[in-house]
C-alpha cells in the first residue's frame, strides 16, 4: 500500500510565486524517505499540503488511501508531523501538551498517559514531563516534537529537519531512535541538510527543485548515477619524481595533498600505480564530499550527472 | 541523549493505531477533541487567572461603588427600580461581553503567533469543532466572570430576577455571539494592535452606547433611532427584562437578532476557517 502518493501537485501563493509544479510522488509503506532540495525548492511547501497547514491549488493527495479531499479526517489519523519550527505552546508543561494532543486526535485521557509516559521514556524526556517547555534545551525540543508526533501512534511520520541545531550526540541518538520506528513499521519521510543523514537512513530518494522532482528512485540506484568521485590522497612526503596519469584531473592543493578526479572508466590502482612510480606513499585516502552531497550539487546545479565527464570538483557544502 | 531500548513488539504502544473511519470512532475522537479543547481553554483562565479573573473583578467594583453609591444615589430611581438595581444587569453583562470576546481573541490569536495553533490544524479535528471548542472557552469565562460580577452585585443591592430563563438564555446567546466576535477577529488579526483595535474603539464605544448606564427612552428620537441599530442594545435590554421586567425593546426581537447573530457568526467562523484564512497559507 502506498503512504503517501502525490499526483500533479501544485502550488501557487496568493504573491504568484509557484512553489510547486504538478509533482507526482509515491511513498510506499515501511519505506524510510528522503525529500531534499535546496532552499526554497518546495520541500516544505509539499509537507505542509499534506499536513493541511497550506492549501493546494491543485492536484491530488492520498495518505494511506485517503485523500485529503474527501477523507480528510481519516487522513489526518494516520499522519504525525514534525515541523522545522518549534510550534508547541512554550508556556505548557511537557505533559499538558502531549496530553492535549493525544486528545486532538480523540485519545482518552487514561491511554494517552500511558503512551505519553512510553513515548518520553523512549525520547529520554519521562523525568522533564512536568517541566515548563520554554525551558528546555533545543535538543530536548525536538526530541520533544517527535514525541508529540507519535502520541497517536501514526503510520506515517512525516519529519522535517528534525535534527537541524542539535549537536552530534543528540542526532546520532535520533537516527537510532528513527530507524527502530521504522523497523517497527512507522513510514517516515525526511527532509534534512545534512545529506550523510539521508544517505545513512533512508531507502529511497526524491530531489525537488524549482517545484519539480528532479530525481526519484532507490537511494542506491541514484547514488549509482553519480559518475565521478573527488579523492583526497595524503602523501607521507612530497613527490620524489613527476607524476605521470594521463586522463586524470588533478589539483596539488599543498606538497602532500593530491585530489583527483576518478570517473567510472577510470580505477584507483592506475592512480596507486602512478604514485609508487612517483615515489609517493599513499598514508590516507578520503572522499572529498559526501557522495549524496555531491550528486545533490550537481543536480541543482544543472549538470549533466549521467555524462561521465570530469567535472570541477563540488562544493564541499551543500546549500540544501 | 540516548535513546532507550524497547521490547516492545513493533507498534505495540498502547492503544495503537486507531484511524478515524468509522461513524463510532469518529463520534469518540470529537467528543474528546473537543472535550480537550475545553479543558485547556478552562486551564488557561485559571492559570492566568491574573489577566483573565482580577481585573473584571476590580473594575465591575468600581463602577458599583462610584455609579452605584456615590452617583447613584443622586439620580433617584428609574424604572421604579433604585439607580443601582437598574445598571447591574448592564455591568453584568458588560463583563460578559468583553471577556467572552477577549478570550477567544486573546487565546487564538496567541496560538497563531506562538504557532501552537498548528496542533489543531494538523490534527483530524473537524474546523466546526476547532471553532466550538474555542466558543466554548470562550463563553466559559464570560460566565465565570459574569457570575462573580454578580456576586458582587449582591454586596451592593438586592437582585430581583423576574425570568430567570429570559436571564439565562440572553446571557449565554450574547456570550456566544462575543466568542465568535472575538475568533472573527483572531483570525483576520495580524498582530497584536489588531486584536485591541476591535475592543477599544468598537466595542467599548457600543457596549456604553448599548444602555448599560441608562434607558433610552431618556434619549432624543433621533438617538433613541441611532441606538437601535446597536445590537447590544438588544442584548443588554433581554437581559434587564429577565431581572427587572421591562426592556427599551421587543425582548422577542432582541431573542431574534441574537439568535440570527449566532447562526450567521458561526457559518462564517467555519468557513474561514475552512478556507485557512490567517491560519493557512
Amino acid at each position: 500500500m502506498k503512504a503517501l502518493s502525490l499526483r500533479q501537485l501544485c502550488k501557487t501563493y496568493n504573491n504568484g510565486v509557484q512553489a510547486l509544479k504538478g509533482i507526482d510522488l509515491d511513498v510506499e509503506e515501511g519505506d524510510f524517505f528522503a525529500l531534499l532540495g535546496p532552499n526554497g525548492a518546495g520541500k516544505s511547501t509539499a509537507i505542509g499540503i499534506v499536513s493541511s497547514l497550506v492549501n493546494k491549488s491543485s492536484g491530488t493527495v492520498t495518505v494511506f488511501g485517503h485523500s485529503i479531499d474527501s477523507e480528510l479526517e481519516a487522513a489526518k489519523s494516520c499522519l504525525g508531523v514534525v515541523p522545522q519550527e518549534i510550534n508547541f505552546n512554550q508556556f505548557e508543561k511537557i505533559s499538558t501538551i502531549l496530553l492535549n494532543q493525544a486528545g486532538f486526535y480523540g485519545i482518552p485521557r487514561p491511554v494517552a498517559r500511558e503512551r505519553m509516559e512510553y513515548w518520553l521514556n523512549q525520547l529520554q524526556l519521562w523525568d522533564k514531563r512536568e517541566t515548563i517547555s520554554r525551558s528546555l534545551s533545543g535538543g530536548m525540543k525536538r526530541r520533544l516534537m517527535i514525541a508529540r508526533a507519535l502520541i497517536h501512534e501514526p503510520q506515517l511520520l512525516i519529519l522535517d529537519e528534525p535534527t537541524a541545531g542539535v549537536d552530534i550526540e543528540v542526532r546520532r541518538s535520533m537516527w537510532e531512535f528513527l530507524r527502530r520506528i521504522n523497523e517497527q513499521g512507522t513510514t517516515i519521510i525526511l527532509t534534512t541538510h545534512y545529506l550523510e543523514e539521508a544517505e545513512s537512513l533512508c531507502r529511497h530518494i526524491a530531489i525537488i527543485d524549482e517545484g519539480r522532482i528532479i530525481e526519484n528512485d532507490r537511494m542506491s540506484t541514484v547514488l549509482r548515477k553519480l559518475q565521478t568521485e573527488t579523492f583526497v590522497l595524503n602523501l607521507r612526503g612530497p613527490l620524489r619524481r613527476s607524476l605521470s596519469l594521463p586522463g586524470y584531473r588533478m589539483t596539488a592543493p599543498d606538497e602532500t595533498t593530491l585530489e583527483v578526479e576518478v570517473n567510472k572508466e577510470q580505477n584507483l590502482n592506475e592512480i596507486f600505480a602512478a604514485l609508487s612510480a612517483a615515489g609517493g606513499e599513499v598514508v590516507s585516502m578520503r572522499n572529498k564530499s559526501n557522495r549524496l552531497e555531491e550528486l545533490f550539487m550537481r543536480l541543482v546545479e544543472g549538470r549533466d550527472v549521467g555524462s561521465g565527464q570530469p567535472t570541477a570538483p563540488p562544493a564541499a557544502q551543500a546549500s540544501a | 541523549m540516548s535513546v532507550q531500548s524497547s521490547n516492545r513488539a513493533p507498534g505495540a504502544v498502547p492503544g495503537g493505531h486507531a484511524e478515524v473511519t468509522t461513524a463510532a470512532n469518529m463520534r469518540r475522537a470529537r467528543r474528546v477533541g473537543f472535550a480537550t479543547i475545553v479543558i485547556r481553554e478552562f486551564s488557561r483562565i485559571m492559570r492566568i487567572w491574573g489577566q483573565t479573573l482580577v481585573p473584571p473583578v476590580i473594575t465591575a467594583t468600581l463602577y458599583f461603588i462610584i455609579f452605584g453609591n456615590l452617583i447613584g444615589g443622586r439620580i433617584g430611581q428609574m424604572g421604579g427600580y433604585t439607580y443601582l438595581q437598574y445598571i447591574a444587569p448592564g455591568l453584568i453583562m458588560m463583563s460578559v461581553i468583553t471577556n467572552s470576546y477577549g478570550n477567544v481573541v486573546s487565546s487564538f490569536f496567541g496560538a497563531k503567533f506562538g504557532r501552537h495553533i498548528e496542533e489543531l490544524l494538523v490534527s483530524p479535528l473537524p474546523s466546526w469543532l476547532i471553532v466550538l471548542g474555542y466558543v466554548a472557552g470562550g463563553v466559559l469565562r464570560g460566565l465565570l466572570v459574569g457570575l462573580i460580577v454578580t456576586i458582587i452585585a449582591l454586596f451592593f443591592t438586592r437582585l430581583h430576577v423576574e425570568h430567570l430563563l429570559v436571564v439565562i438564555a440572553a446571557v449565554l446567546l450574547t456570550s456566544i455571539v462575543f466568542a465568535l466576535g472575538g475568533f472573527v477577529n483572531a483570525v483576520f488579526a495580524r498582530n497584536f494592535d489588531q486584536i485591541t483595535f476591535v475592543p477599544t474603539f468598537i466595542l467599548t464605544p457600543m457596549t456604553y452606547l448599548g444602555g448599560v448606564f441608562y434607558s433610552i427612552q431618556m434619549l432624543p428620537e433621533w438617538a433613541q433611532a441611532v441606538s437601535k441599530a446597536n445590537p447590544i442594545l438588544y442584548m443588554v435590554s433581554a437581559f434587564r427584562y429577565g431581572f427587572l421586567g421591562q426592556s427599551d425593546v421587543d425582548v422577542g426581537f432582541s431573542f431574534a437578532i441574537m439568535t440570527l447573530s449566532v447562526v450567521v457568526l458561526f457559518a462564517g467562523c467555519v468557513w474561514l476557517m475552512e478556507k485557512g484564512t490567517g491560519t493557512r497559507e
